[in-house]
């Protein structure tokens, strides 16, 4: 069976991709997972607040109460280079890449076009095949607007852009008044690729410590619903490659998402709650559905169900409202 | 080769000459040589190699006394070893250096030379410390300068292989130790070529090997100890030749020229002073411009005091010479005269009866003191001293610097003689501690060290609190070496880098006519001028001083610097002093950030970058109107209500006029007032914390962990409320045991230091809002005076009664008054709660004997002390002996009390009939266990007292002056790991051996605090400390455990921020266990590297690691046949990583050396399971009737 596929020009021996997650923090995480089958890998995120703040940190408590009474004038050694996070990071990527055979794409997480875009250089000059670009960016200040939104994401991937010659892959929220023009004009702005979408965290309240605590659920196969619908109407209409991610856990979502027009199919929550190995036992699932179905290959299946391809497109627009919504009466 | 010119201070020239030709070098911390230690640790943790390729073993020892045993056992099995200390430091190597003296072993240790503690300490620099050890048979070399300590750190050690005469090399601490220098530093060459391998060798083979074994340190008769003693006499007799030879063998590498005895001025002159250190420096500055004036005067610097050459001083001075002055560092009470005036005049008298003196006639000579803790020696006082000389009856044994009207030794002199040339530029800046002024002006001194041809010298001066402190710059740059080694009075620029500071000192005091001033000032140059206050404006004008403004916390904020105002200043520094072109000095700048923060990420270097870009925009010249206009002054430094003492004395030191405080206004035997800190108002806090009452729960938590006893917790009666200033607030109390009365929290606006401890643990959230708590902070400007009328009459509401306050509750034992309080200790200090709970539970009736450290400073440290008392005048009594001795400092407390109270019983006893049988029954059989016991007790005393007056026996008048020691006494035993872990551990053992009633307290911080940071055994495996730079590799020592093995002793661990409850019920149990009792307790601090005003929160997070876990053994319950040992906490929670990585201590090391930080933690982590097991075995219930020892 014919699992290959092609995500970012780069040519992938299956369309099953692990998405950033911890499991990419050790290398004998990225190992494990390659072991499993994994057609590359999607590095954990380097977050923009990590590069600002580690260092700031780091300098503010090495610093803070030095010069200041006779006896102590300092509190610590000086010890030589400090191997902040964002280099451990860019190590991190080059070790990856020396342990494992499969492509290695690395990750940015920030919402700014500052310093920190250089970072971008960094992880291309480490070896990663690619870059995915994670604007994971809430926008909560009433005066922002929507096109200011858009525009800060299209300024970020321009100015990567600008900096390496890797494929560039944009990492998305949903949350866009027009998903389709927001594709097209990333589109056109050189991305390489489209990851839909991000999944925020929400936040959740408790309230016998008065506090809000972050609540990190993981998804079930429900959640693969969203980026199905965005790639069955982006397929076809965008140079860029198209990757799903939510919800994955099954070959079935696998072969949803291929079948609306996926290049690859991310996948987390299934690691982080079955371990790595399951990427091996989905992908067995997907030769034999496939086998089963009589499909020779992934990209005969790929875009079959897309918005273009099926009988009737508006069953991914308001009109397939009106028929779910007829279904309970 | 070509020598490097370097910018640096004197303990790093030293260390970088000692560590290049060591092989061995045992440390231990001690201010101000700590940092020569620092630098060898760090240089052999880099692998920096010695002049034989090999890098050199730097091992920190638990006291000085251990570094010289250490030194002195490498010493004799051949290593080249050396050591760094100071003060006390050296007087405990002294027996070892009769030793190794004796042995004739080449060594050299180089002194920050420092005042000794008499009745009071000091840090600062003079040569008590040094003068003290000449009889052990030392050569004693003394370094002017910082050139000067590099080149006989190297001469000295050349010397001592030649000569086989153990050196100290000493130079002024603080002065010379901490002054920075542009200077020459020696290549390899230089050392190779001043240090024979041959000798370097014939040392080595005299070290002890079995291969050929000899003794040496026999025990000896009266028959040969004698003869003994006098065969090294050959060795000293060469010594200095020896010494000569080597300087001059350096003069002919290098080109500097020195003699044993530096002769500088006129060869025909008849007034000479004496004189060795730093003070050689202004005196010779001094002399330099008087000749140039006419003057025909000489000046004989002394580099070799020890050995004496009567030789080489006799022909170093002039044959003109008819009156000569010895300047003394020193103060030896009883003693004909200091040591160098009695060298000085032996070795006249020798010559003269020897006929090879120079003179035919004995010239006056007259000795002084000067200089010491680092006081001010100026050339104004050099040409006092001069003066002196020319007057037909010289004052002898005088003393210049201060003044001293008991016995009027000091000789006056005229302040305003200055000699500073025109051509050197001298700049002070005033900054906070916390706002990087310091760093900054380092900086700037490298970058005109370094980038220009011109000498530049830098001298920084503190004050002595550890939080909100001040500092001051004197920076000096010319075209010749710089020898002011002074402070700066007259100043071409001035900084100040904070605004407060101008109504607190007099600023442009030192400003030149026509001088430059930059003031950090948030109103802009069409503004500023009306808010200065009215001594500044009044300068600005009469000396036409060219005056810039920046509103640098601006550039900062937007900048991302915050409070960090140095990169900004520095900037407007080189903007407007035209010390360089102002483009080099933009590139030098930046070249410098990169060089300091580089290591630390392209970020912080990026930011500060921003920062000196966008401050020239923002820096603006003010034009000074003709007149001044303001009507802001000074605020008086106390109040006029304050005592005497503390308007004569204490203000004057607040103020900065300590200097011109007169002999007649010191204690004579260095007793003080306590209680004085009330009286110096710091105002350092931006935030202070305001109560909401009705979201409070009357906890009392935040009075319980606040560091400075400022937020504290009332309960009054309600009639009392209506009275209250408009703002106060008090509301019902909660609870029934006050029921009907008012209960207040009270913050002190003027004395909070703004940590938020209080607000962090605050456990009530508003209903509404759940940002607020019960305590939030807000700006203390606006807020100031009202809640300073507010504390005031809170302070008056009346205390709580001892003996109805349930004091074994956290609640209670918040509403008893703290008699600690506004101490100088850290903002958000881990250590002083603790202090100030014994203060809370018995202070009324304690004695402190303090370990020297930072409880010593933050509780001892002139002018103001926290330690306090009550409305009846009681509280705690303190003092502080030395680092080492504290537990047998507070043992000899307890003994002195156990005996008088003996005594008094036994003359109660005696007096029994006369007193009133019922009277002395009563008090002889008290049971003082509670509040109420003691307040019957007291009062039983009191009429005892009275009964007494109307006895005239002596038995009756002896036990007038022991009756108090008839009510319940404890003693507190109080110092930091430092002391209870290393140095004083030897004691701490015996003490807890004793069975002595005593109570001590370990304020854990798990490292040398005070000092700044060192590795102590407390240290925990894998955090980062000084002298531990890759991570502390053993584990941390158990002491609760060790003192738990003597079964008698009551031993708790405690961590007031997990369990405070606990931490109450361990402090009373300790107090009344009649025998030794142990408090390990563990204290956040800010050489962890964490948020201070979370401080509680990694309390905890010790706890529920299993890395601290909260116990009590109580001796008390094993005689009820039960386990003494009660486990007060729980199972760990969370991983000891998880605790160990909130804190930079720990964290750095992931970021230097990921892989050992890794290997480390991994064995800690086993470390704190291992540690819970044990305790959860040992804490398990025994069975019924199991006895200690048995099945």
């Amino acid at each position: 069976m014919d699992l290959s596929t092609s995500y970012l020009g780069l040519k992938l021996k299956n369309p099953l991709v692990p998405s950033a997650s911890p499991l990419s923090r050790t290398l004998d995480g990225i190992k494990r997972m390659e072991d499993a089958g994994a057609a590359a890998i999607v590095m954990y995120s380097l977050f923009e607040e990590q590069i600002h703040h580690e260092a700031a940190e780091l300098e503010h408590y090495l610093s803070y109460g030095t010069q200041s009474f006779a006896e102590a004038l300092s509190y610590f050694p000086e010890t030589g280079e400090y191997n902040l996070g964002p280099d451990e990071y860019i190590e991190h990527i080059r070790k990856a890449k020396e342990a494992v055979d499969i492509p290695i794409i690395g990750s940015l997480n920030g919402i700014s076009t500052g310093g920190w875009i250089q970072y971008a250089k960094k992880i291309q000059d480490a070896g990663a095949n690619a870059l995915e670009l994670n604007v994971y960016y809430i926008p909560t200040d009433p005066k922002l607007s929507g096109a200011a939104v858009e525009q800060r994401y299209l300024d970020v991937l321009k100015a990567v852009k600008s900096t390496v010659t890797i494929p560039v892959a944009m990492k998305l929220s949903p949350f866009f008044s027009s998903m389709a023009h927001m594709a097209a004009q990333l589109d056109q702005a050189g991305a390489d690729g489209l990851v839909m979408f991000n999944r925020f965290y929400q936040p959740d309240l408790d309230i016998e410590g008065l506090e809000v605590v972050p609540n990190v659920t993981l998804s079930t196969s429900q959640a693969i619903r969203l980026p199905l619908r965005w790639v069955a109407v982006l397929y076809g209409r965008v140079k860029a490659s198209l990757a799903a991610t939510s919800g994955v856990h099954s070959a079935q979502d696998v072969v949803k998402l291929l079948m609306a027009g996926a290049d690859v199919t991310q996948i987390c929550s299934s690691l982080l709650l079955h371990g790595p190995g399951r990427i091996g036992e989905i992908l067995q699932e997907l030769d034999r559905w496939l086998l089963e179905h009589e499909y020779t290959s992934v990209k005969q299946m790929r875009g079959s169900m897309s918005q273009k391809s099926v009988a009737d497109p508006s069953a991914f627009e308001r009109a397939n409202y009106m028929k779910a919504l007829n279904r309970f009466k | 080769m070509k020598r490097q010119m370097v910018t640096i201070d004197g303990n790093e020239a030293a260390a970088y000459v000692a560590h290049k030709l060591n092989e061995v070098i045992a440390i231990y911390p001690i201010t101000p040589s700590s940092n020569m230690g620092e630098w060898a640790d760090e240089w052999s943790s880099q692998g920096r190699k010695n002049l034989w390729g090999t890098v050199p073993s730097v091992t920190e020892m638990q006291s000085e006394g251990g570094a010289a045993g250490a030194v002195h056992g490498a010493l004799q099995t051949g290593a080249l070893s050396t050591t760094f200390t100071a003060s006390q430091g050296l007087l405990l190597m002294i027996p070892n250096m009769f030793k190794i003296a004796g042995e004739l072993t080449s060594t050299v240790f180089h002194v920050s030379a420092r005042a000794l503690a008499h009745n009071a300490l000091s840090i600062f620099g003079d040569h008590s410390d040094v003068m003290s050890t000449r009889a052990a048979g030392w050569g004693m070399l003394a370094s002017n300068s910082v050139q000067e300590v590099m080149d006989f750190a190297l001469i000295s050690q050349a010397a001592t292989l030649e000569a086989r005469v153990p050196f100290i090399h000493f130079f002024d601490g603080f002065r010379t130790s901490h002054e920075v220098q542009k200077i020459e530093q020696l290549t390899d060459e230089d050392l190779r070529a001043l240090i024979s391998d041959d000798l370097v060798q014939a040392h080595r083979l005299r070290g002890l090997t079995p291969d050929n074994p000899v003794m040496r340190g026999t025990a000896q008769n009266p028959d040969v100890y004698f003869q003994g003693r006098e065969s090294c006499n050959p060795y000293y007799d060469a010594c200095p030749d020896i010494v000569q030879k080597a300087m001059d063998a350096f003069a002919k590498v290098v080109g500097r020229s020195y003699k044993l005895f530096d002769y500088v001025g006129s060869p025909t002159a008849e007034r000479v002073i004496i004189i060795m250190g730093s003070g050689a420096e202004a005196a010779q500055e001094a002399l330099e411009y008087l000749n140039a004036k006419g003057a025909n005067l000489g000046l004989l610097k002394v580099h070799l005091f020890r050995p004496f050459s009567v030789k080489h001083f006799l022909g170093a001075l002039p044959a003109t010479v008819k009156s000569i002055a010895v300047l003394d560092r020193t103060k030896e009470p009883g003693a004909l005269g200091e040591p160098l005036y009695m060298d000085v005049l032996s070795a006249l008298s020798e010559g003269l009866m020897e006929g090879t003196a120079p003179v035919k006639t004995m010239p006056r000579v007259i000795g002084g003191r000067y200089g010491l803790s680092s006081k001010e020696f100026t050339p104004a006082m050099v040409k006092a001293v001069f003066d002196e000389l020319g007057k037909p009856k010289p004052k002898n044994h005088f003393t210049i610097g201060i003044i001293d009207d008991v016995t009027n030794s000091s000789l006056t002199y005229d302040a305003n003689f200055s000699t500073e040339p025109d051509d050197v530029f001298r700049g002070m800046f005033y900054g906070l501690g916390a706002d990087g002024t310091v760093g900054a002006n380092k900086n700037s001194i490298k970058i005109i060290g370094e980038d220009t041809d011109f000498y530049a010298q830098g001298y920084f001066v503190y004050d002595s609190k550890k939080s909100g402190s001040t500092t001051t710059s004197h920076l000096r740059f010319g075209p010749r070496p710089i020898r002011s080694t002074y402070l700066i009075t007259t100043a071409k620029f001035i900084a100040c880098h904070q605004w407060f500071f101008l109504e607190k000192f007099d600023v442009l005091k030192a400003a030149l006519p026509g001088s430059t001033f930059l003031l950090n000032s948030m109103y802009g140059p069409d503004e500023v001028w009306q808010h200065l206050p009215r001594h500044i404006q009044e300068q600005l004008i009469s000396k036409k001083i060219k005056f810039y403004v920046i509103d640098a916390y601006k550039v900062g904020t937007a900048t991302g610097m915050g409070g960090r105002v140095n990169t900004i200043m520095q900037t407007c520094f080189f903007a407007i002093s035209g010390v360089l072109p102002k483009d080099v000095a933009i590139e030098s700048i930046k070249k410098s950030i990169k060089k300091t923060y580089g290591k630390k990420g392209d970020q912080i270097v990026q930011q500060n970058y921003q920062a000196v870009d966008a401050t020239i925009a923002n820096l603006h010249e003010v034009k000074v109107p003709a007149t001044a206009s303001s009507t802001i002054t000074m605020p008086p430094v106390v109040p006029n209500t304050a005592p005497e003492f503390i308007k004569s004395v204490t203000a004057q030191i607040i103020a900065g006029f300590g200097d011109d405080l007169p002999v007649s206004k010191m204690p004579v035997d260095g007793t003080f007032p306590t209680g004085t800190t009330q009286w110096e108002k710091r105002n350092i806090a931006l935030e202070i914390p305001v109560w909401d009452p009705v979201t409070c729960i009357q906890c009392n938590k935040c009075a319980m962990v606040c560091p400075h006893a400022a937020i504290r917790t009332k309960v009054y009666d309600a009639a009392l409320l209506p009275k209250a200033p408009a703002t106060f607030k008090g509301v019902d109390y909660k609870g029934p045991e006050y029921k009907g009365m008012k209960y207040t929290v009270q913050v002190a606006p003027e004395d909070c230091t703004g940590c938020e401890l209080c607000v962090d643990v605050c456990p009530a959230k508003n209903k509404s809002e759940v940002r607020l708590k019960a305590i939030n902070m807000a700006a203390q400007p606006p807020i100031r005076e009202t809640e300073h009328a507010n504390f005031n009459f809170f302070l008056g509401l009346p205390e709580a009664d001892r003996t109805t306050v349930k004091v074994d509750s956290v609640k209670g034992a918040q509403f008893l008054q703290p008699l600690f309080e506004f101490s100088g200790a850290c903002s958000g200090c881990g250590e002083t709660p603790y202090v100030k709970l014994v203060s809370q539970l018995f202070g009324d009736r304690t004695i402190v004997a303090n370990a020297t450290g930072c409880s010593s400073i933050y509780g001892g440290n002139l002018p103001t002390t926290p330690w306090s008392k009550n409305k009846d005048g009681r509280g705690p009594a303190w003092s502080n002996s030395l680092f080492e001795d504290n537990a047998e400092f507070g043992l000899g407390m307890r003994l002195t009390v156990d005996k008088h109270q003996v005594m008094a019983q036994e003359l109660l006893q005696g007096l029994a009939a006369q007193v009133g049988d019922d009277l002395a029954k009563g008090i002889l059989e008290a049971k003082q266990t509670d509040e109420a016991g003691i307040k019957a007790q007291r009062d039983r005393v009191a009429v005892l007292k009275q009964k007494l007056a109307g006895i005239t026996t002596p038995e009756a008048k002896s036990l007038t002056t022991l009756a108090d020691t008839l009510v319940k006494r404890s003693i507190w035993i109080i110092g930091g790991d430092g002391w209870a872990y290393d140095i004083g551990f030897g004691g701490l053992d015996h003490v807890l051996a004793s069975g002595k009633n005593v109570n001590i307290l370990v304020l854990d911080t798990e490292v040398y605090s005070n000092t700044g940071g060192q590795m102590s055994k407390s240290t925990p495996r894998s955090a980062v400390a000084k002298f531990a730079a890759g991570g502390k590799p053993l584990a941390k020592k158990d002491l609760g455990r060790i003192a738990m093995t003597y079964g008698g002793v009551y031993v708790a661990q405690v961590a007031m921020g997990q369990n405070d409850l606990q931490t109450i019920r361990a402090f009373l149990e300790a107090d009344a266990y009649d025998g030794p009792a142990i408090i390990i307790a563990y204290s956040h601090c800010i050489a962890h590297g964490i948020d201070m005003g979370r401080g509680m929160v990694n309390q905890k997070a010790a706890v529920e690691s299993g890395h601290w876990p909260l116990y009590r053994f109580n001796p008390l319950t094993l005689a009820e046949g039960k386990n003494p040992l009660k486990l007060d906490s729980k199972p760990p929670k969370m991983r000891f990583d998880e605790y160990a990585y909130m804190e930079t201590r720990y964290k750095m090391l992931t970021k230097s050396n990921p892989e050992e930080a890794k290997r480390l933690m991994a064995i800690a982590d086993e470390d704190a399971k291992a540690r819970w097991k044990w305790f959860e075995e040992a804490a398990r219930e025994w069975e019924t009737g199991a006895k200690t020892g048995s099945n």
